[in-house]
């Protein structure tokens, strides 16, 4: 089956050397990060978690959102779903992949990563990201393969990996949760420290993941030989649309909660997030910008003429991910450190290097959705 | 590891009720005694803690012996510049270290004074809660300590200090700047330096308490405005201090129980 990565269109080449570049690149700059330390990124002693973090929570919740697809068709015998599913479960083993390289990259001491496990720690939240993390990409891996291995054969899928599929499913609901629960048990950070975090993020893995899924659905009918068809595409909007709508509905909450009670400590970090403080504004064009992405695209769905739509539809999936891709993959861990626990207002911005790294682990992100997907593809065509 | 009489008694009973195994555990004791005793010596605390005398420190304000004496025996590296900066003591303006003592009215020499600001060796520290390597921890004796070995330099301790008293590694603290001036300025070699990419912060001083002195930016301060002593020990300085005057803690709220006590 994996021989099939190894035949392609010129175009299939010119993608992955594409990829190999990027990904060349990013290591180049990984090394120079190495060598100097972690202070070649925009990262400083108030602001101590950056980009890197940031992507790695976004891209659970991308890895959660398989979940979507996984969930109605394996539960509930959801017919549509029969071909994007094993998509889905192949964009969850390529985001969780990108969120160990993320963390990796993280490490001021990388070669100790080993130290988590011979260290276990229960009473960290780490620990146990490790642990949901692996465990998911294991689960993924192994279900995926099984499934993927039986439809080419044209045989039912053996027993065993029922249970399996089944304990995925609220797998997927914990690597979100958990990731959470890094930033939410902090007395030191305010704006982390709210009960809803755990729901904010999954209600924006569930409408950002299909939304991506969609949009490599798209892609995919565009340049290779698969459609996912009509109907998969109608039921995955509809989720992302009532998923889009508890998510907005969850941010609306949390700012009702901070100013009507109007603690400053609350207060502040959503203050700086949209109007800026002391002079300090540089996620204030993205958060509006993100804030009205996110609305419009939520319209634009709920509108059963401009959902049913497909290139309205399109617009609305690529508002939706950029919108929570701003939300989470840029703002939410920054705006917990600013201003810091003694009131300093240091402003973050990655740095070019920084940017280089996670561009390279994006594109590694890629390169293997891209050999999943080629591989998934043509088994389908042999059939 | 210190080991009391009514310890002792307690392990050797144990032991010579255990027979055979009793001689390898009593064996194992005289080792760990003869490898690991601590200098005569030394410093004996169950829960050490700070008294800062802001009345005191007030009166030499901007002053920055305890400073300069932290950290020229632990080698904390000068960068030059705020975003890498590390740090062990420091000093803050009043409102920025007691946030939660906001009152537009307090005297104007307190509202202009800036209080000294370390690790607050927590009774409940967040940071040893988060940590995923324990690479930091808490002594028996109430301190926080950190291993710079283990640290893989996640930072999320940093995140969960709610005093912004731990400081990272940006980049090579034993290097040197374009000119080739060393961030560290003159190294003592008595104590280790670190490498990039590890979380530190202050100890107490344990390297010195285990020869019987009291934390360098005690010794060093003019004004013996830092009091050093054990809270157990009622008859401690410590004790008396708190025990005599209004004292105030930095977030007490947050329940993390600082030991770190400011008298104003």
């Amino acid at each position: 089956m994996l021989e099939n990565a190894l035949k392609g269109s010129r175009r299939y080449w010119g993608w992955i050397a594409f990829l190999a570049a990027v990904i060349g690149i990013g290591f180049l700059c990984y090394l120079r990060q190495l060598h100097y330390g972690l202070g070649i990124t925009g990262m400083s002693r108030d602001v101590t978690w950056g980009f890197y973090i940031a992507q790695f929570t976004f891209l659970v919740g991308v890895a959660a959102s398989a979940v979507m697809v996984v969930l109605p068709y394996y539960l509930h015998n959801f017919k549509a779903f029969g071909k994007i599913t094993i998509l889905g479960e192949f964009l969850a083993i390529s985001s969780v992949t990108m969120c160990i390289l993320f963390v990796l990259a993280d490490l001021g001491q990388p070669m100790r990563m080993v130290n988590m496990i011979l260290y276990p720690t229960p009473n960290s939240i780490l620990f146990w990201d490790l642990i949901v993390l692996n465990g998911y990409l294991f689960l993924n891996v192994i279900i995926s393969r099984v499934m993927l291995d039986s439809e080419r054969k044209g045989l039912e899928p053996p027993k065993w990996i029922k249970p399996i599929i089944y304990l995925s499913i609220p797998w997927a609901v914990s690597i979100h949760t958990v990731t959470a629960f890094i930033y939410c048990g902090l007395g030191a950070r305010p704006f982390w420290l709210t009960a809803i975090l755990a729901p904010r993020f999954l209600a924006s893995a569930f409408s950002g993941g299909p939304a991506l899924l969609i949009l490599l659905c798209l892609i995919l009918r565009r340049v290779t030989r698969f459609d996912a068809g009509k109907e998969p595409i109608q039921k995955l909007a509809l989720i992302i649309t009532y998923a889009m709508a508890a998510n907005l509905f969850f941010v609306l909450m949390e700012i009702f909660t901070a100013f009507y009670s109007d603690m400053p400590e609350h207060t502040i970090h959503f203050r700086y997030l949209f109007f800026g403080i002391d002079g300090a504004r540089n996620l204030v064009p993205w958060m509006w910008t993100s804030e009205i992405l996110g609305i419009v695209s939520l319209v634009l769905l709920i509108v059963p003429s401009t959902r049913r739509n497909e290139s309205i539809l399109t617009a609305a999936c690529a508002g939706t991910f950029i919108s929570l891709w701003i939300d989470k993959g840029l703002a939410m861990v920054v705006a917990g450190f600013v201003p810091s626990p003694v009131g300093n207002v240091t402003e973050y911005w990655p740095t070019a290097p920084e940017l280089m790294i996670s561009l390279g682990v994006w594109a590694i992100g890629f390169l293997i959705l891209t050999v999943l997907y080629k591989i998934a593809l043509t088994v389908r065509e042999e059939i | 590891m210190a080991v009391d009489r009514r310890n002792f008694i307690k392990i050797t009973g144990l032991a010579a009720l255990g027979g055979a195994a009793g001689k390898e555990a009593m064996d194992a004791l005289a080792q760990s005694e003869a490898k690991f005793s601590p200098m005569d010596n030394a410093l004996h605390g169950k829960r050490w803690a700070m008294a800062v005398d802001l009345k005191k420190c007030k009166k030499d304000n901007g002053c920055k012996d305890c400073i300069h004496a932290c950290h020229s025996v632990h080698n904390v590296p000068d960068f030059g510049n705020p975003k890498d900066e590390i740090k062990w003591i420091w000093r803050e303006p009043y409102e920025k270290a007691f946030p939660d003592q906001e009152n537009e009215f307090v005297p104007d020499d307190l509202l202009h004074a800036s209080a000294p600001l370390l690790c607050n060796h927590c009774d409940n520290p967040p940071c040893v809660r988060v940590c995923p390597t324990q690479a930091t921890w808490k002594r028996q004796d109430g301190i926080v300590m950190m291993d710079w070995h283990r640290c893989i330099g996640c930072r999320y301790c940093i995140a969960a200090c709610p005093y912004g008293s731990r400081s990272f590694n940006w980049r090579d603290p034993r290097g040197a700047d374009a000119e080739g001036k060393p961030y560290i300025k003159e190294q003592n070699p008595a104590f280790p330096t670190r490498m990039k990419g590890v979380v530190e912060k202050c100890t107490f001083c344990d390297e010195r308490l285990a020869k019987g002195l009291k934390p360098a930016c005690v010794e060093g301060c003019k004004q013996a405005a830092l009091v050093f002593g054990d809270l157990d020990d009622p008859e401690s300085e410590v004790r008396k201090l708190l025990r005599e005057n209004f004292s105030i803690r930095r977030k007490p709220g947050l329940g993390t129980q600082p030991e770190v006590y400011y008298i104003v």
